[in-house]
């Protein structure tokens, strides 16, 4: 009787691993969007460190520099939002936790800017003083900083996770490899090589 | 080296809760820096240049033992009896700091020489050796750039962007019915015509103007009309120019049309029924009119501008006014002016502000588009024809200072120091367009400046440090000029000696505008205590490091002891004081005006001059142009100086009160004022009667003489001990105690019980 038969599942227990499954490749794909992200981020805070040099250096007009600086503040704090919200979702407390300071800073600086009508935080009238700038260029090497040390936070959460769901994979997929073979002994090799390709 | 030995003078302790009379006879002079007799002669002169340290300290910690602010003041562009021009093909300037030649430079032989900023040795050119005002060779250190400190070149070509614009002025007036109410338009519409031909210009000079209420209306002056014709613009959400040209004419070719426009105006408006102010459009078409020359728009406005783009609300709570706390809205509420202003800056346009008006402006907000166009403001509260005839004369004579003053166009002023110290941060009206480079589209004569220092390396091997400040811009004339002032400073390294050097009323004008900077960006209180804290910080490292003997008392240097009395001043001030009622726009001109007057002035708003004036003799008069002017000897601001049998005139910088006693001399009513007795003086008096009596011409001449000091002119109230007025003149007493605020005496008890601490 060479034909395939759907191996015996357990009852119940598929929902759970399946479950498990879903919650370690939702957490999985929220690091890798996180670090895709934070890639950006890392991005945004070189942009601000060569953005400040170039006024220091009295490269480039302010008010040219705040009109490009100015646009691209509300992207990046947004983006940090939307990943603590994905890792909320994800259940992932520790990450959350570490993230928690930078939003509360990031919400505490836009509410302390000056009266502008555009979105944006820097004012070309005070970013000359030299306690404003040498304030921001600060920050500017600060956020890099904490958005490098994330980066390969995200990276080892990724591969964690991601082994994981490999690991468990493999497992369940070898479970399957043996519960057949103890049912279906008599299946020649070939069958259980088109097993194998079938359900690996 | 042999240095001026007034150390002892200036470091002689004083006690000050035993010395009552700190003040000195004639006003406070600057201090002398500790440098050898010919570098002093050489010296700029403190008018224009002023370190509130005179001796430098050569460490970042030195300085921060002192407590004392590091910075400079300066007047760059004042109005100079002798100014040295120099025309030279070649301007001598450092290869790497770019620093012009100046007295302090040392000649290492006859053909090189050492840059004084960042020690560079440069050749001397070919051209330099050779003295045009001696013709001689060979002795480039007595050329005149050498010998000068303040001096004046023309500038060749390569210092042009573009070539030098012509003289553009435009008027931007306000033609509402609260406007035409107040009267202004006829004073400025004479006071035009009268200085037409004094305007500052050339061949070159154009003219224009732009009125609005609710609408904005342009006036084509194009030469060979027969009259002006008004061209009404309604669509102010988007403001367009109606013509391309002939809205900025010609003066010369069109000075007909001109002043038959300014004869007309004020006729035209008289009916008008419009309550609304399109400020900010008007000010959108004055730019594009101005933008492709550059040049200075005068805005007048009597209103809160509440239609269109730029409109604002009233934010002042009239309870609010006498609040103990803090005191609100004291930034501007919209960055649309502001945004204005930097526009205009870029295209090198200066709008100057005349706020006349009798409610709240938001002058916080409409300031905003002087202070970054290097304009200036110039506010009179509750200005009407006929109710404040005071305010009428203070605009004409400041309108006719403002029409023919000189003025510089497309400027900008680069301020250089030494190496090792370094420039971070600027007050005043213009806009930091690098960091140590100011964007001045406008520079005028009543202008004045101040930045705060740092000392980033430690100036070991170092005698003697330089600044240099240096102005290029361009004369009414279209000649591209650079005004260059530089100032040198010994270095010490003991504490002492700092406080030797330092000068009380620079370091005053500094704090002022570090309290206004703190007041807006945090708090008036957190201002308020910042200036406490530097007077009890300074005179308790005095007391700690200086003092060798521990003696009771409050203990401060002779150089120092005014501060208390002037942080106490300043504490009062329109600007910075609470729990009295204070109106919002007059707070903040206050500020404005601490930042933007030259330090004279600011201090003379600070710290009023009280002199007694019934009873003026020739004793040490100064004579100028054959009239002898007395000098009465200046009062401590309390009311104990004051005597009811007396009259006392107190100068407060932009107003003047002449306070008569209740039981004044008869004599002196009669001689200077012409009335028999006390209960005749006018309630609401504002001139002096020209009498021939000696007394009057003494008194008058006392008082213009103050008066020509200045370029702003100062009205004069004179008052009787009930008059309206009689709370301003009290407020002005410092010294003395009121409901919300500590006298002098309280206010040192304060400051010795915080150092003992």
């Amino acid at each position: 009787r060479s034909r395939l038969q759907h191996p015996p599942t357990e009852p119940g227990g598929t929902d759970k691993k399946n479950r498990r499954k879903m919650a370690f490749t939702f957490a999985a794909f929220c690091y890798m969007l996180a670090l895709l992200l934070t890639a950006a981020l890392i991005f945004f805070a070189i942009w601000h460190i060569i953005a400040f040099d170039e006024l220091k250096t009295d490269y480039k007009n302010p008010i040219d520099q705040c009109n490009t600086l100015n646009p691209l503040v509300l992207p990046e704090y947004l983006i940090h939002f939307f990943f603590c919200v994905m890792f909320l979702c994800a259940a992932e407390w520790l990450t959350l936790f570490l993230n928690l300071p930078l939003l509360a800073y990031h919400v505490w600086r836009y509410v302390s800017r000056p009266v502008m009508s555009c979105p944006g935080l820097y004012d070309p009238t005070t970013i000359m003083n030299a306690d404003i700038l040498a304030y921001c260029q600060k920050e500017g090497w600060c956020k890099l900083a904490f958005y490098l040390l994330s980066f390969f936070y995200y990276l080892y959460g990724y591969t964690h996770f991601s082994t994981f769901c490999v690991i468990l994979k493999n497992v369940q997929y070898l479970a399957n490899i043996s519960l057949a073979f103890k049912f279906f002994p008599f299946l020649s090799l070939n069958n259980k090589l088109v097993y194998f390709i079938f359900f690996g | 080296m042999s240095l001026q030995s007034n150390t002892p003078e200036a470091l002689r302790v004083v006690n000050l809760l035993q010395e009552r009379n700190l003040l000195p006879p004639n006003p406070v002079p600057a201090p002398t820096p500790c440098l050898t007799q010919d570098l002093q002669k050489l010296n700029c002169s403190p008018e224009v240049f002023r370190c509130t340290l005179t001796s430098i300290p050569q460490t970042q910690s030195l300085l921060n033992k002192a407590k004392l602010p590091l910075g400079l003041l300066l007047h760059p562009f004042k109005d100079l009896s002798q100014l040295p021009v120099v025309t030279s093909s070649t301007i001598v300037r450092c290869r790497s700091c770019r620093t012009y030649i100046n007295p302090f430079v040392s000649f290492l032989d006859q053909r090189r020489w050492k840059c004084n900023l960042c020690y560079r040795v440069n050749d001397v050119p070919e051209e330099f050796m050779y003295n045009p005002v001696s013709r001689s060779y060979g002795e480039p250190h007595k050329r005149p750039e050498v010998q000068n400190a303040t001096i004046e070149f023309i500038a060749p070509s390569e210092y042009m962007l573009r070539p030098p614009q012509p003289a553009v002025y435009l008027f931007v007036l306000d033609v509402s019915h609260n406007a035409v109410e107040t009267g202004y338009l006829s004073v400025f519409c004479q006071s035009l015509l009268d200085n037409i031909n004094a305007l500052p210009g050339d061949s070159r000079t154009k003219v224009g103007f732009i009125t609005f209420d609710s609408t904005v209306h342009f006036y084509n002056l194009q030469e060979g009309l027969s009259q002006p014709q008004m061209l009404i613009v309604s669509d102010i959400e988007d403001i367009f120019l109606p013509t391309p040209d002939s809205l900025l004419v010609n003066l010369n070719e069109s000075k007909e049309l001109v002043q038959d426009l300014l004869k007309s105006l004020p006729n035209l408006f008289e009916k008008t029924m419009e309550t609304q102010s399109a400020l900010g459009s008007a000010l959108q078409a004055a730019f594009k009119l101005l933008s492709p020359s550059g040049g200075r728009m005068s805005v007048f406005q009597t209103q809160l501008p509440n239609l269109g783009v730029g409109a604002l609300q009233s934010r002042e709570d009239p309870n609010q006014r006498a609040s103990a706390k803090d005191v609100q809205h004291l930034s501007p509420a919209t960055d649309f002016y502001k945004k204005l202003a930097l526009d205009c800056s870029g295209q090198q346009v200066a709008v100057d502000l005349f706020l006349l008006s009798a409610q709240y402006c938001d002058l916080a907000s409409l300031g905003c588009i002087s202070r970054y166009s290097a304009g200036s403001v110039y506010y009179y509260p509750s200005y009407h024809h006929q109710h404040n005839p005071a305010q009428v004369e203070r605009f004409q004579k400041d309108l006719k200072r403002y029409l023919t003053r000189k003025i510089g166009f497309e400027a900008v002023m680069r301020i250089r120091c030494t190496k090792g110290l370094s420039i971070h941060t600027f007050h005043g009206n213009f806009f930091v367009r690098s960091t140590d480079l100011l964007s001045l589209p406008n520079v005028n004569p009543d202008a004045g400046f101040a930045v705060q220092m740092s000392i980033e390396e430690n100036l070991d091997d170092m005698q003697i440090v330089s600044f240099q400040a240096a102005l290029l811009y361009t004369s009414s004339k279209g000649e591209r000029r650079i005004r260059v002032h530089t100032m040198c400073l010994p270095v010490v390294n003991s504490l002492s000696d700092v406080f030797a050097g330092a000068d009380v009323q620079a370091i005053t004008g500094l704090l002022a505008c570090m309290a206004v900077d703190r007041s807006v960006t945090a708090s008036l209180s957190d201002a308020r205590d910042a200036m406490t804290n530097a007077a009890i910080d300074s005179l308790s490292s005095y007391r700690q490091s200086a003092l060798t003997i521990q003696q009771p008392g409050l203990l401060a240097p002779a150089c120092l002891r005014l501060f208390p009395l002037y942080v106490l001043a300043l504490l009062k001030q329109k600007a910075f004081r609470t729990g009295t009622s204070t109106r919002l726009d007059d707070r903040v001109f206050a500020m404005y005006q601490l930042k933007y007057q030259p330090l004279a002035f600011a201090l003379l708003m600070i710290h009023p001059a009280l002199y007694r004036v019934d009873d003026l003799n020739d004793e040490g008069a100064l004579n100028i142009n054959d009239q002898t002017i007395p000098q009465p000897r200046v009062l401590q601001l309390s009311v104990e100086k004051l005597s009811r049998e007396g009259a006392f005139l107190m100068d407060a910088g932009i107003v003047m009160y002449l306070w008569i006693g209740r039981s004044c001399h008869p004599s002196f009513l009669s001689q200077v004022l012409g009335v028999p007795n006390y209960a005749a003086v006018p309630e609401k008096l504002h001139l002096l009667p020209e009498l021939d009596t000696a007394e009057s011409q003494r008194t008058r001449a006392f008082i213009g003489w103050l008066r020509d000091q200045r370029p702003f002119f100062p009205s004069l109230h004179i008052i009787r001990d009930e008059s309206q007025l009689k709370p301003h003149f009290m407020q002005n007493m410092i010294e003395d105690r009121t409901e919300s605020a500590l006298s002098y005496y309280e206010f040192l008890l304060h400051v010795q019980q915080q150092i003992s601490k």
